[in-house]
């Protein structure tokens, strides 16, 4: 069942459950995030409107700095600004940023300390028709390698009003991962949100969980839909999962990741990322120390995307329900 | 500022003393940059101890000019340039590249807080000082203080010193004034063999900056070729510095070879004999 004490959105499973891109709660927390501080500003690099970023350009044209298709730039002016005390979101597509400008966000953003947040808005293969060059699938592995870079991936558009609005007051760089694609909204905003803080949004009604499903972002609605099937039917086929919600990439919650595996023995780790690199493998990382049990990992195994529906690519790639489902399957049956 | 007859002969005897600090640090470290560093130790100084608002007792002072250093090889110019400015004790010169110093073999902020950046890869400075200028405009701060960027020719090659040009002139930032140590020398050999940069007057002006070129090495002319970019209202400016590479010792003067090596012991010998007699003027070598 859903965990009762999130007070998540009660009409997650339903056909008519409202459905919003998660990068448009970016474009709501920035605008709210420019209200509350007048040192925060912004920077594009010619999307100003697919990144969401207009809402507070056109409330704040004198803190909005449009920088042209120059990404490498867009990350060392964004530097250069919280030099001066400035609280810099940069936008672009992840493909573009942080996937051209790497050094410079490394070099001038982190290695210096410099409180910017970089938001990638057309993350993971749900980017759709535009194609492979465009679907980054590679973003969180760039960014969670660095010192001192914070890595949040949101599950739906409130949550990343809710990380927009804590990066802006946080003092650390960080990446922000938002989706382009319209997915259902998970939370309220009476949900608990913290940077570092995982929360399990579904918990068997009686009993133990047996197998532990992590998600991360624009698949966690699809992790839900997975844990719902798998106790329904017949009593004798049900498996009893916990799922949790795992958006602050890092810092890691990592007590609640040992804490889940120590109940259950087994994880599923869901992401619209490559395998390697991504957040399954920072949770195998800690795993890996701390309280090894078998993991499978859902989410794109060493391809490029390509053209098609959010929907097509998901299952083409092998990260829908159904996926979903047979790993937990799979690894109930490993030791 | 108005600079006198005094002013410079104190300037002089100054970038001498720097230029022996290089010589003697980059003994010391055994690796490192020795001809970009001497080539401007001139500008380093005209700039620490005569343009720049700045405290070295107050490393952090809100009000200070900036001075972003784009090209961090150099670095060495700039440790000793800060250290004789009494930032911190000359005897910290020798730690340059050691384990555990704060002089980075390229520089870095958290170790060096009163650097403004730390910078080493090429092509980052610029877009840097770009930020802090057009911070400064938007807090009605950049009539109170300019943002100065030095940067190498080499440099030119990276597209993201172009994609800062463009923004500075698109955005007028009169408060942004770079300064491009014009040597003509990188790792691989000379710029125009490597990466041909002329006409680079004429590309900086195609982008919207002011220009000014001036040879790097006369106190008098450079202070002018300042002046000049201060005054300058409707546009960030460029001084292209026409430097020696190697500057004051004789034996490293023009050779790309001294781009990226430092002294042995007999050439550091040398070098320091002829900074100490200033190239045979001076015929005792007490100090």
């Amino acid at each position: 069942m859903l965990n009762p004490k999130l007070k998540l959105n009660p009409k997650i499973f339903n056909a008519d459950c409202e459905q919003v891109p998660i990068r448009k709660g970016f474009g709501e927390g920035l605008l709210r995030a420019g209200e509350l501080d007048k040192n925060v500003v912004a920077l594009c690099a010619d999307l100003t409107e697919s990144t969401q970023m207009i809402f507070f350009k056109e409330k704040f044209p004198e803190r909005f700095v449009e920088i042209g298709v120059a990404e490498q730039n867009l990350a060392t002016v964004a530097s250069g600004m919280a030099a001066m005390g400035k609280i810099s979101f940069i936008s672009s597509y992840a493909m573009f940023s942080p996937g051209r400008n790497w050094e410079q966000i490394r070099t001038t953003i982190a290695y210096n300390d410099r409180k910017v947040v970089v938001v990638g808005s057309h993350g993971g293969i749900s980017v759709g028709a535009d194609g492979g060059t465009h679907q980054a699938l590679e973003d969180i592995a760039l960014m969670r390698v660095i010192p001192n870079m914070d890595v949040v991936s949101p599950c739906d558009s409130i949550e990343a009003k809710k990380a927009t609005l804590a990066l802006g007051t946080s003092k650390r760089p960080a990446y922000l991962r938002l989706a382009r694609d319209k997915t259902p909204i998970i939370t309220t905003e009476e949900t608990p949100f913290a940077l570092g803080k995982a929360e399990i949004y579904w918990l068997p009604e009686v009993g133990l969980a047996q197998v532990g499903i992590i998600a991360t972002g624009s698949l966690m609605h699809r992790a839900l839909l997975a844990a719902k099937e798998l106790e329904s039917g017949e009593e004798s086929q049900r498996i009893k999962t916990k799922v949790m919600n795992l958006s602050g990439i890092k810092p890691i919650d990592k007590n609640a990741i040992i804490t889940l595996a120590r109940e259950t023995k087994r994880i599923v780790t869901v992401e619209e990322h490559q395998v390697a690199g991504g957040m399954g493998s920072a949770v195998a990382e800690i795993l890996a120390q701390n309280f090894p049990v078998p993991i499978e990992f859902i989410g794109v195994q060493d391809k490029f995307g390509q053209s098609g529906t959010p929907d097509e690519l998901v299952e083409h790639y092998g990260m829908g329900v159904q996926f979903v489902k047979e790993a937990v399957k799979k690894v109930l049956g490993r030791k | 500022m108005l600079l006198t007859e005094e002013k410079i002969k104190e300037l002089e005897i100054k970038a001498n003393e720097i230029r022996k600090s290089i010589i003697e640090m980059l003994l010391v470290a055994g690796s490192g940059h020795t001809a970009g560093p001497l080539g401007m130790a001139d500008i380093f100084t005209l700039f620490y101890f005569h343009i720049l608002k700045l405290d070295p007792k107050k490393p952090d002072w809100e009000e200070r000019d900036r001075l972003v250093l784009s090209n961090g090889h150099i670095c060495p110019v700039l440790y000793a340039t800060m250290a004789h400015a009494g930032y911190f004790p000359l005897e910290e010169l020798k730690t340059l590249r050691k384990f555990g110093t704060r002089l980075q073999g390229h520089p870095h902020r958290e170790y060096l807080p009163y650097l403004e950046t730390s910078s080493g890869p090429l092509g980052l400075g610029l877009s840097q000082a770009t930020g802090m200028a057009l911070a400064d405009r938007m807090d009605g701060k950049d009539k109170d203080r300019f943002i100065y960027c030095f940067m190498s020719d080499g440099e030119h090659d990276e597209g993201n010193t172009w994609e800062a040009i463009m923004l500075a002139g698109k955005n007028k930032l009169r408060n942004l004034i770079a300064v491009v140590d014009r040597n003509n020398i990188q790792i691989d050999g000379f710029t125009e063999n490597i990466m041909p940069l002329e006409p680079l007057v004429d590309k900086w002006r195609a982008f919207n900056w002011h220009v000014v070129e001036v040879g790097g090495h006369d106190f008098r002319t450079l202070n002018e070729a300042v002046e000049e970019a201060q005054a300058i209202y409707e546009k960030p400016t460029v001084i292209i510095s026409h430097n020696i590479p190697g500057k004051g010792v004789h034996e490293f003067e023009r050779d790309y070879k001294w781009h990226g090596k430092p002294p042995n012991k007999e050439e550091a010998k040398m070098a320091l004999h002829e900074l100490r007699t200033l190239g045979g003027k001076i015929r005792s070598e007490h100090q």
